[in-house]
């Protein structure tokens, strides 16, 4: 019995003992750490981390999440930020944070490096997020499903209008994704608002599903699950370069483009490091770790060297794209609401 | 005045003395010093915290009955220490934050920024926890519960977790249903979003247009209700009822499924039955039927449900069926009622507990599923999907993912209603003290027909699914290129021999120790909390039950993704700062999941009669004590079935953690979910296939563990000695 006592506070101090080491967050060193939030594949927010540090030796603690998530997490955060840097992810939820006064306005000494559209970007932000990388818009299709059904090499927006494409064109919905939702601005800027609207309801005829993550598109045209995906040009090389039977297009009359974003938080408990951290993911040679992790955006520094698998932007027809307009809330509301009511409620 | 309560007023000024009130700051390195005196809130008053003092108050009424104990009125000396200190702790805490006053009347009023503090820590804890107690022992002292400090310190006990846990956090983000987008009350804002046509439209009944997206997910939810509820009692009945030979098989085919990590059942669809599936292409090849995508929509997110969520409906049934008494059907059979006759007007009825709460389990869990509508519904909408997307999708508007919450919410709380009118009052009491000498009725032909017929096919289609799952983890691209591989296991899991020893070099190391450790911590912790509070549900009688029973349901109901977001506006400001830690993890998911040991517990109980308790009670023993020796044994199918579903759901969920995980504590859902938008579909499933070998190991340690239930039954092959029945393997 007494065994049996001693045992028991035992293990209840053991148990307590866990229980404490456990209710403190990961004790980090308060001189050289930086809590990062990364939106990009897990392989290149790892190379960052671990390049950084050992370039700073600042202790990085990263968390990846969809670029979505951390804007909900920032915000959620904001009376009390836990997170020091917020790098890469598509550029509207960036763009909605700048808006809200989530992130914080910063000047890098290595802004002169960079490419006009990000500069531009960062400008219409309000300084307060930076373009690291851009990826145009495009559409991918399966050669293997267009042999068999006889379908055209698709080469621009109005193909995807043809009869035989009917239920074979697959796209997010732009309400759940930034991709769709750059699609539907893409071909706004190109055609004007009514004729972009008809040319919308026209493809909603061959849409087969409209999905709910913006690259879900690729992985079902590399499967054969569908012959035509829309999405980013790069999601679609990821394919290639893994093999599928899948070639990539840049459509005719020009295309539309995001941009991978990296803003400060506003509040941030290590401005320091986040600041050294932004400078530094400026680089090219912070910059080139990309396209070793098999993701193949174009860079926004200039030096950078561009990837042999990107698709050269000097190839692609990009249009102006006017992320002010199109990334202000109000105007993405409307745009959305709009599309719920004349597009996805038309009968097929 | 007992040891215990003594106990619990030396705690409270434990708290109050020695330990450090308020949490360390996430870089601060704490040395014993900061642990002991120095960081409590004495000295923190002394120094300044004024508002820390008037909590000696209360303290010291609690002493009242200590150094007098001549006096009459202990119980409520106790009583009013425990509300007050309660209420002293909670309103200083609610009242100065971070950046100091944090209502905007105090802020006029005493003028900005005032006061500030951080988190409460481990002295606040205790502290306040005492208090709890030192009130439920006054209220038990005063006559509650015929005295019982026990259930009502259990009472009170859980009562606190929902209300801090699941009550605080779910109302910051409903609130947000009633705000505009700055933010302002605005109630007609809440009409229009509740009101919107892709919500409540019906045009599918009369056109080809989609259905509004509540009743998309009222009619997925009441069909594999019914789905799950028919396959897991067909399943129990093969497993108790019958003879049949590969009955272990059959039960592991049944519960595979509980253990799959999310997206990979609908990956495994869409690879089998998708247009360029190898089920379709068979059939193409062979028969000629046209291959099409009907897998995506309805069709594919009702079987990937079914698939999902059959195994809880069988892990509630089994206990039941187990439990039914066979003497009520022998003596159905000695009234000379044909078999049928006997399982259709005694075995069912007596089976309604579980089939009800199966039932419930079934629906509640298809209205919150993510991750199979995500991947297989298609142009099929249903509210999980949206709320998600509300929160974090090109939208971003957190008030239209509260409202359509609430209808989740008004669907769940409609089913429980509905559950409850079911079941009525009746008694459905089988396990009872006296030996039962019966021998359970083998079933009638036709049930038993019934039941392979459809448990069979079921286990076969589950076992081509997995096939799929475990060669999709050591093949190159799985549904384009077979090369066999071990890549992904070595991209996942490397460990490399170094100078001082093994290094873990693989990327999914570092959130499989933290998955591990967190679902480790937490089961136990769901199992407990959750057949407590069925005991209390069952065995006591207080009011307000039937609120507390619906509190209970509230979480689970609830989408992971509110959750999530929830959990982040309550607790990542002070007085109870715990994002980032790995505590907010566990409770997360005991109170996601306690619903479950809820419902089983609940289940099982109905079926012990109460003279068992009533019986030792009279015998002296206290309601501790016929807890652990009396109930809790014959309560083993529930607590493994408890223990299983928090285990493995905390290995396997996926929405209500991405708010949560840090760099620290990242979990192996959120590392598959970033894999599977990455298109590395074989890295995500290897990932899938490792933690489903720690699920199993672990589920049979559970079984070990807890042991069988041994009730006084004999089996129809007439073993000598009662034979312990199984519960789950």
């Amino acid at each position: 019995m007494e065994l049996k006592k001693t045992f028991a506070a035992a293990t209840m101090l053991a148990g307590t003992m866990t229980a404490m080491s456990f209710m403190s967050a990961g004790a980090v060193q308060a001189q050289g750490a930086l809590v990062m939030y990364c939106a990009v594949q897990e392989e290149w927010c790892r190379a960052m981390t671990t390049a950084f540090e050992r370039e700073t030796g600042i202790k990085v603690s990263m968390t990846r999440k969809s670029s979505g998530e951390i804007y909900a997490q920032v915000k959620a955060e904001s009376q009390n930020p836990r997170a020091d840097i917020w790098w890469g992810g598509t550029g509207d939820p960036h763009m909605q944070a700048a808006e809200e006064g989530l992130t914080e306005a910063y000047k890098s000494p290595k802004m002169t490096e960079l490419q006009d559209w990000a500069v531009r970007q960062w400008d219409q932000s309000k300084q307060r997020t930076v373009g690291i990388y851009s990826g145009a818009l495009g559409f991918g299709y399966n050669t293997d499903q267009a042999k068999a059904n006889n379908i055209g090499e698709p080469k621009c927006w109005a193909d995807l209008l043809k009869a035989e494409l009917k239920d074979e064109v697959q796209v997010a919905d732009p309400n759940s994704s930034g991709t769709a939702y750059t699609l539907l601005a893409t071909i706004i800027q190109i055609m004007g608002e009514d004729k972009g609207f008809e040319y919308l309801k026209a493809l909603h005829k061959n849409i087969n599903q409209y999905t709910k993550s913006g690259a879900a598109p690729a992985k079902a045209t590399a499967l054969g699950e569908t012959t035509v995906g829309i999405t980013f040009m790069h999601d679609m090389v990821t394919m290639v370069v893994d093999k599928a039977p899948v070639k990539v297009v840049a459509p005719c009359e020009g295309t539309g483009y995001e941009i991978g974003s990296m803003s400060i938080i506003k509040g941030a408990k290590n401005m320091d490091s986040a600041k050294k951290f932004y400078d530094w993911a400026l680089t090219a040679d912070a910059q080139k770790l990309g396209a070793d992790a098999k993701s193949y955006q174009v860079p926004s520094n200039k030096s950078t060297p561009i990837p042999p698998q990107a698709p050269k932007l000097t190839d692609i027809k990009l249009i102006n794209f006017d992320f002010a307009k199109y990334g202000s809330s109000d105007e993405r509301r409307r745009l959305l609401s709009k599309w719920d009511n004349e597009v996805k409620n038309l009968p097929k | 005045m007992s040891r215990a309560t003594l106990g619990w007023i030396v705690l409270s000024w434990v708290g109050f003395v020695l330990l450090p009130w308020y949490g360390f700051e996430r870089s601060a390195s704490p040395n014993l010093a900061d642990y002991f005196v120095s960081g409590s809130a004495l000295i923190h008053g002394i120094r300044g915290a004024w508002w820390l003092l008037p909590i000696l108050v209360p303290l010291g009424m609690a002493l009242v009955p200590v150094v007098r104990p001549s006096i009459q009125q202990k119980g409520t000396w106790l009583v009013a220490s425990g509300l007050l200190g309660l209420a002293l702790i909670v309103v200083q805490g609610f009242s100065i934050g971070l950046n100091g006053w944090t209502f905007d009347a105090l802020r006029s009023l005493f003028g900005e920024p005032g006061p500030s503090q951080a988190g409460m820590g481990y002295g606040a804890a205790l502290t306040a926890a005492a208090f709890l107690i030192i009130l439920c022992h006054g209220l038990a002292a005063r006559g509650w519960c015929r005295g019982d400090a026990f259930v009502t310190s259990s009472i009170g006990i859980v009562v606190a977790l929902i209300l801090v846990f699941v009550f605080f956090p779910v109302s910051t983000i409903l609130a947000s249903a009633f705000a505009d987008n700055s933010g302002n009350f605005a109630p007609s804002a809440f009409v229009a979003k509740f009101m919107d046509k892709s919500i409540w439209g019906l045009d599918c009944l009369t056109s080809d247009l989609r259905c509004g997206v509540a009743w998309n997910t009222l009619f997925l939810g009441l069909l594999v209700a019914f789905g799950t509820t028919a396959l897991g009692l067909a399943f129990a009945l093969i497993a108790t009822r019958t003879e049949f030979r590969y009955k272990k098989l059959l039960r592991v085919m049944s519960v595979l499924p509980i253990i799959t990590p999310p997206f990979v059942i609908g990956l495994a669809l869409i690879l089998l039955f998708g247009r360029s599936g190898a089920l379709s292409n068979l059939l193409w090849e062979w028969f000629g039927v046209p291959r099409s995508r009907w897998i995506y929509g309805l069709p594919g997110v009702f079987i990937a449900q079914l698939l999902a969520f059959t195994p809880i409906a069988f892990l509630v049934l089994i206990g039941v069926v187990q439990g039914i008494s066979p003497t009520l059907e022998e003596a159905s059979q000695t009234l000379r009622a044909k078999s049928w006759t006997t399982f259709w007007t005694v075995t069912l009825p007596l089976m309604r507990p579980g089939l009800a709460n199966a039932f419930l389990l079934g629906f509640v869990e298809s209205l919150a599923d993510f991750g199979n509508p995500l991947v297989l519904a298609g142009n099929y909408e249903v509210l999980s999907t949206k709320i998600f997307f509300a929160v974090v999708g090109a939208q971003q508007d957190q008030g239209r993912a509260a409202v359509l919450s609430i209808i989740l919410l008004a669907f769940t709380l409609g089913a429980f209603w509905m559950q409850h009118a079911w079941l009525g009052k009746k008694v459905y009491t089988t396990v009872t003290g006296k030996g039962d000498s019966g021998i359970p009725l083998p079933l009638p032909r036709r049930v038993a027909m019934a039941s392979y017929l459809t448990a069979i096919p079921w286990a076969i289609f589950t076992l081509a699914v997995y096939a799929i799952i475990v060669v999709g983890a050591f093949v190159r691209s799985m549904g384009r290129d077979y090369t066999p591989t071990f890549e992904h296991f070595l991209t996942a899991f490397r460990v490399e021999r170094a100078d001082w020893g093994l290094y873990f070099s693989g990327s999914a190391w570092n959130s499989f120790f933290a998955t591990v450790k967190v679902a480790a911590l937490s089961a136990p912790l769901t199992a407990a909390i959750g057949l407590l509070t069925a005991y209390l549900l069952t065995r006591q009688r207080f009011s307000g039950q039937r609120a507390f029973e619906f509190g209970t349901l509230l979480s689970f109901a609830i989408p992971g993704t509110v959750v999530g977001v929830s959990y982040i506006l309550a607790f990542n400001v002070p007085p109870i700062e715990i994002t980032g830690t790995g505590f907010i993890l566990v409770m997360c998911f005991v109170f996601r999941n306690m619903p479950v040991g809820v419902r089983s517990g609940i289940a099982t109980l109905s079926q012990i009669d109460k003279s068992l308790d009533e019986a030792s009670l009279t015998l002296g023993a206290r309601s501790a004590t016929t807890m652990r020796r009396v109930v809790l044994p014959l309560l083993r199918p529930a607590i493994v079935a408890s223990l299983v579903y928090s285990f493995v759901r905390a290995m396997t969920a996926v929405s209500a953690v991405i708010f949560l995980v840090t760099a620290e504590y990242n979990m192996a859902t959120t590392y598959i979910v970033g894999r599977v938008e990455a298109g590395e579909f074989g890295l995500a499933i290897a990932y899938s296939t490792a933690l489903i070998l720690v699920m199993l190991l672990a589920i049979v340690a559970i079984q070990l563990m807890v042991g069988e239930r041994r009730l006084g039954r004999r089996s129809a092959s007439a073993a000598p000695s009662p034979i312990a029945v199984q519960a789950v393997p």
